[in-house]
């Protein structure tokens, strides 16, 4: 047991440590959530009453689709020198290594998301109390977005020509992450019970942390075989 | 039981049963549908509130089952597939994905229809609709994903592990309109409350149960050849492809140039298998 917790948490420590060697690579996704989210008031005329009841999704939205930035080369680098082959041969078992890097995934791209998404809520006009709300389901919720997002690109890393095939894949599965997660932030913004949604948005991440890397996995597996 | 059951797993008879069976399917299918249809649209009645808008039930109610019923199939095959590495499972995950994605947009198209005169909106974002449209999407993701790999199993195998994780949309789509609020109407028909005290006329239940049961023998019948095409084209180089399948068009074409009796005298003929046991690469034929 002791081995195989050690053997993740070098996976996860060296998931970190190569993305830090790259700190620009690594700021990407953040600069990405923070351009794409402040794009939406310059479509709108200035002082438009429409912005704060467009905030959670937009929001919502740009996170979504940060997380999905450069999920395609998630898996591809250790696939062509052989990483992901050794984790195969290893003792082991291989989900919960898979686990470990998009737990490390998380870290790296969401958790940035979520400490910048306040600013962001305030430059979209979203009201300060809906903004604890709002964190709050980023946190449920993320994990869900990094976890299926890493599920796509596992199913993928073997396709020459997967292109834009990962979105089509995964948005749908992101899907029920959004409705719940705006829900709660428009529900907090009228000011009713918030629970509901966040519930939702808390199974789905127990349930897309418990399954999804096995599914990830046994997704690998069949690209490498 | 179980011995049928091996050997029609087999690709060689599970394509002679299969070439036996979807005619029978397919006549009955659109024989029901037919007559289905008749009745739904000339004997039933118009309804009292709705009007003849209500009729578009007898496709539309057809088309939303078989969406979400071939979608738990392609779950059931993948999981197949994945366990147990049988071919014909993976054969069958990929042949019924386009099926069910026609379905779907059938039941999706019908559905706006019906709303604009009933509910005056061509669509409303609630529970049902929505999760219908991502079960479209879930279908087309198998389709894009089995065209990415040039590999046809890697490629069956990943579209089994995408089915399995997205079949989670299924009870959401079915049991959204209890789950939510929604304008969709629940249930009619299939409860065991509707059979002690039916919800709807019997003039207006038998053809829908009709076209029902029609769409589904009409769908064993497509998802049957669209298999044996899947089996034919991974199996391409086997001998019983070429003797099951192609034998009859070149023993005539043979006869009528060299006049032999027989396809296993003719040399061409038996030149040809000798290459394929080979496994030498064939045009596309």
């Amino acid at each position: 047991m002791n081995a195989m917790l050690d053997a993740a948490w070098a996976v996860f420590v060296r998931e970190l440590r190569l993305a830090l060697r790259r700190p620009a690579e690594a700021t990407q996704p953040l600069v990405f959530y923070c351009v794409l989210a402040l794009l939406f008031p310059l479509g709108l005329a200035a002082q438009d009453v429409g912005l704060r009841a467009f905030a959670p999704a937009i929001v919502w939205v740009s996170a979504l689709l940060a997380a999905l930035l450069g999920i395609e080369r998630l898996f591809r680098a250790d696939v062509d020198d052989g990483t992901l082959e050794q984790w195969l041969l290893a003792d082991v078992p291989f989900p919960m290594l898979v686990g470990a890097k998009l737990a490390a995934q998380w870290l790296l791209i969401a958790a940035p998301l979520i400490v910048a998404a306040p600013l962001i809520a305030l430059a979209l006009n979203l009201q300060p109390q809906a903004i604890g709300v709002l964190l709050l389901g980023l946190l449920f919720g993320t994990p869900v977005l990094v976890f299926s997002g890493g599920f796509a690109a596992a199913l993928t890393v073997g396709a020459p020509r997967a292109g834009l095939l990962i979105p089509i894949l995964v948005l749908p599965m992101m899907c029920p992450a959004l409705i719940f997660g705006a829900g709660a932030v428009r529900a907090a913004q009228v000011g009713l019970s918030v629970e509901g949604p966040l519930y939702f948005l808390a199974a789905m991440m127990v349930l897309s942390l418990t399954l999804l890397p096995w599914a990830a996995a046994g997704a690998l597996r069949n690209a490498l075989e | 039981m179980w011995t049928w059951f091996h050997r029609l797993a087999s690709p060689p008879s599970f394509y002679r049963f299969a070439d036996r069976l979807a005619p029978w399917l397919l006549g009955l299918g659109l024989l029901l549908l037919a007559v289905g249809c008749y009745g739904g649209l000339f004997i039933a009645p118009a309804d009292y509130q709705q009007g003849d808008a209500f009729r578009v039930i007898y496709v539309h109610v057809p088309a939303a089952a078989l969406s979400l019923f071939v979608y738990v199939l392609m779950a059931v095959a993948g999981a197949i597939a994945l366990v147990w590495r049988m071919k014909l499972a993976e054969c069958a995950v990929v042949a019924a994905a386009p099926i069910g994605a026609s379905f779907t947009a059938l039941a999706l198209v019908t559905g706006m229809l019906w709303g604009k005169p009933t509910w005056g909106a061509y669509w409303v974002w609630d529970a049902r609709l929505t999760s219908e449209l991502v079960l479209l999407f879930l279908y087309l993701g198998v389709i894009g994903l089995n065209q990415a790999y040039s590999d046809a199993r890697t490629a069956a195998r990943a579209c089994a592990w995408l089915a399995l994780v997205g079949v989670v949309n299924v009870p959401i789509v079915h049991y959204s309109v209890q789950w939510w609020n929604s304008l969709h109407q629940g249930s009619t028909i299939l409860s065991l409350e509707a059979v002690r005290d039916p919800k709807i006329s019997s003039s207006m239940l038998w053809p829908l149960l009709l076209t029902l049961s029609g769409s589904f023998a009409f769908f064993f019948a497509v998802w049957l050849r669209r298999l044996q095409n899947e089996v034919v084209a991974r199996e391409r180089g086997a001998n019983w492809v070429r003797d099951c399948v192609l034998q009859a068009p070149l023993a005539a074409v043979s006869n009528e140039q060299s006049g032999m009796t027989g396809p296993e005298l003719d040399p061409s003929m038996q030149s040809r298998q000798g290459r394929q046991r080979h496994g030498e690469p064939r045009g596309a034929d």
